[in-house]
């Protein structure tokens, strides 16, 4: 059953990121990421970390993609223009080396972090006690064992804020 | 329970639940029709049937008969899929809400809700949150100027608002210490003195509720927060260029969402299907969906109310009093709330 939603979601997620970049209209490529971010959040929940599922779909799917969506439509940004000879190159050189890349950073992460050992369709999740991804297990990670760099963390947020406000403010 | 089992009672449940909700949508809208008549000193619908109670279904054939028109210039493939995204958002969010205590039906032991999950009111935001997208994108490719900005105001309130709203859960969260909807419910049992229920309005958090009702009015676009929808300004807002059953996917979802909202009321403020329990065993197993319903009624009624009250913002007061007022006062109830837990 695990295995089974695996295979399907991740299907989904990377069709729906090799359609992100496929697509000529900016707000298709736009869905295609919200596609790309719910079926992340599937993968969490298969891995068992209801939290961070819920938040991701709160956050990315939700919040920010809905200011994507918003800059799209307010701009009313049509579809990109093709540059014919760029695009060739483009094509023609970038996609093998990408797949090369790919391959030897695949080769590396898996041998050297011990990704191959992970089975397909998640860890083990433990059953009777509450599973690691539970709402309280991760706040007592956040606002127990690291809560400095949690609160470290929101006040640089809140200084990128402030800088984007300066920024955007026009000189009067 | 075997898994046949499991799977058998949950589709019975879905079904059940579907059809109520949808049954429910379609009277709120008759008793909208109605109390809002009354109130304006006039009958309302009163031809279909005694008072005219079979007026939805008259209201539903008609949808169905119109004529189905797409404008030209519109972008197809986002044109359809706005409504569904709406009407599939809204009926999804009902998943996850409690409307009673376990039952026991022979060896089937069963609680009244479809999914009984820990991170319940978190799938509610998270629904809400996609459904934003059915109105954005049904203002964007409509590809005319009333819809777009309709959804442009829709989108800018729902988002600001939505802050707002769940701000002013946090007090009850605080307090019940889960996100799963059950939790929150038992965590209300009990009286004080003998006849003040434990409810979360009644343990400090009347705040919290009067910010949460404004908040979820302006997320379901309701009057006095319609401007989305604002007739004199923009037609009809987002779903302008929309007609026969697609339009009316807008409309169900729009009074599902009321309905949802609604539900979460009672259940995070309220007590739940908390009452009276008495009489035969059949009785006994009915009564709290009852409590729960009549909980739900007031609300939808209240929510009618209030539409036949109040008039329209202006949309810089709309914003004004979101971010200035609500969310500075659901900061404030989480403050005081957690110094209250953390003293006691």
């Amino acid at each position: 059953m695990h295995l089974a939603l695996f295979l399907i979601f991740a299907a989904l997620c990377v069709g729906a990121a090799i359609n992100l970049l496929v697509q000529k209209h900016p707000i298709n490529s736009a869905l295609s990421l919200i596609v790309v971010m719910g079926s992340l959040a599937l993968l969490y929940l298969l891995l068992g970390a209801e939290f961070v599922a819920a938040v991701q779909v709160i956050v990315y799917a939700g919040a920010i993609m809905v200011l994507f969506v918003f800059v799209i439509m307010l701009l009313n940004a049509g579809e990109e223009e093709v540059l014919p000879h760029s695009s060739r190159v483009a094509i023609s050189l970038g996609i093998p080396s990408l797949v090369v890349g790919l391959t030897i950073g695949v080769w590396v992460i898996g041998h050297y972090a011990g990704l191959d050992r992970i089975a397909i369709g998640g860890p083990q999740v433990q059953h009777g006690t509450e599973s690691f991804g539970a709402p309280n297990p991760v706040a007592h990670l956040l606002f127990r064992d690291f809560v400095l760099p949690f609160e470290v963390t929101s006040i640089l947020v809140l200084i990128a804020i402030l800088g984007a406000v300066v920024l955007a403010r026009r000189e009067e | 329970m075997s898994i046949g089992t499991y799977i058998l009672v949950s589709i019975v449940k879905i079904v059940l639940v579907v059809f109520i909700l949808l049954t429910a949508v379609a009277y709120a809208v008759l008793m909208e029709r109605k109390v809002v008549g009354h109130m304006q000193n006039r009958w309302g619908p009163s031809r279909v049937g005694p008072f005219g109670i079979w007026q939805p279904l008259a209201d539903g054939l008609k949808f169905v008969f119109k004529e189905d028109l797409t404008p030209p210039y519109v972008y197809r493939p986002l044109y359809l899929l706005a409504p569904i995204i709406s009407v599939t958002m809204a009926l999804t969010s009902i998943a996850v809400i409690p409307f009673g205590p376990w039952i026991s039906a022979g060896r089937v032991h069963t609680p009244l809700q479809i999914a009984d999950v820990n991170i319940g009111l978190l799938i509610i935001l998270g629904v809400t949150s996609i459904g934003v997208y059915g109105v954005a994108l049904a203002g964007w490719s409509s590809n005319s100027k009333y819809s777009l900005l309709g959804s442009l105001r829709a989108c800018a309130q729902m988002v600001s608002y939505e802050i707002a709203l769940g701000l002013s859960l946090i007090g009850v969260l605080i307090l019940a210490g889960s996100f799963s909807l059950r939790d929150i419910v038992n965590a209300q049992s009990g009286t004080w003195l003998g006849f003040i229920p434990k409810w979360f309005i009644f343990q400090g958090q009347f705040i919290a509720f009067f910010i949460y009702i404004m908040a979820a009015y302006a997320e379901t676009n309701r009057i006095p927060f319609d401007l989305p929808e604002a007739e004199t300004e923009l037609v009809a807002g987002y779903h302008t260029e929309y007609s026969s059953m697609k339009f009316a996917m807008f409309f169900m979802a729009e009074y599902a969402n009321m309905i949802t909202v609604a539900c979460l009321a009672s259940v995070l403020f309220l007590g739940g299907w908390s009452g009276p329990v008495f009489g035969p065993p059949l009785l006994r197993s009915l009564l709290p969906v009852l409590w729960f319903a009549l909980r739900v009624f007031i609300f939808i009624f209240i929510y009618i109310w209030v539409r036949g009250t109040l008039p329209r913002f202006r949309y810089d007061q709309l914003m004004a009093f979101g971010w200035k007022f609500l969310v500075p006062l659901a900061i404030a109830n989480i403050i005081v709330t957690s110094l209250v837990v953390a003293l006691r």
